[in-house]
């Protein structure tokens, strides 16, 4: 095939787990096409990259109360609806398990492994007081331009 | 249908039996027949839809006690 390769980008703005979900199974479906997949994470959506386990790294009051207060890593994400207080996540994961349907941390690593490229804007990274050390290896940094000049040729583009 | 390699994709949710099946046809000559067997309800419509965008020929669908099974000759 010498064909030049479709794209299918998406901005992650979301930090909840069933849009994030959501956004990671498109994802993966457009690596099945063989398009090439660009996500841009940015805002909450750079939730889902963080690594589950707190590091210990020089911060600000304002930078450690954000990071203490939003999810460490995609599967402690809440839901965008009927979350209850925490209860809303482990419902759905329940569910989720029944149906043998991949959750969100697993749809993460299948997409790096079909070589989807996973961005996070360094922007709201320093808004919300993020740092390269938490968030999963193997990721791109970047910002608007970046990713404008990959949706400028891209197939599919969304907004999630 | 004498299908090269056979795909067992049963259980699995959406988007792994498209996932899966894209990875098992990469190993695939063109010409090669791929056999899926899968019980997401959605499969066929992605199926279909996946071949026929990838250049691949669907050569046969069926259904029996809910397994879907699909014959997808490489393009």
């Amino acid at each position: 095939m010498t064909e030049q390769k479709k794209k299918t980008t998406i901005i992650l703005f979301s930090g909840d787990y069933d849009k994030a979900m959501a956004a990671y199974i498109i994802a993966n479906g457009a690596a099945a096409y063989d398009h090439e997949v660009i996500i841009f994470h940015t805002f909450w959506g750079l939730n889902a990259l963080r690594k589950d386990e707190p590091l210990a790294l020089k911060k600000g009051l304002l930078e450690k109360m954000f990071a203490k207060m939003m999810p460490r890593g995609s599967d402690k994400m809440g839901l965008s609806n009927m979350n209850f207080a925490g209860m809303g996540p482990k419902m759905i994961k329940h569910v989720m398990k029944k149906h043998n349907a991949m959750t969100l941390p697993q749809l993460i690593e299948m997409a790096q492994e079909q070589d989807v490229k996973l961005i996070a804007c360094t922007m709201t990274m320093d808004l919300l007081g993020l740092q390269q050390e938490e968030l999963l290896d193997g990721i791109e940094y970047a910002g608007v331009a970046a990713y404008l000049a990959d949706a400028e040729e891209g197939n599919v583009n969304l907004f999630i | 249908m004498k299908a090269d390699q056979v795909l067992d994709a049963k259980g699995l949710a959406c988007p792994m039996p498209i996932v899966k099946t894209k990875k098992a046809i990469n190993q695939l000559e063109a010409g090669q027949i791929l056999e899926v067997q899968t019980t997401d309800k959605g499969a066929n419509g992605d199926l279909t839809a996946w071949a026929k965008s990838m250049g691949h020929t669907l050569l046969n669908a069926k259904e029996e006690d809910e397994i879907f099974t699909f014959y997808i000759q490489k393009g």
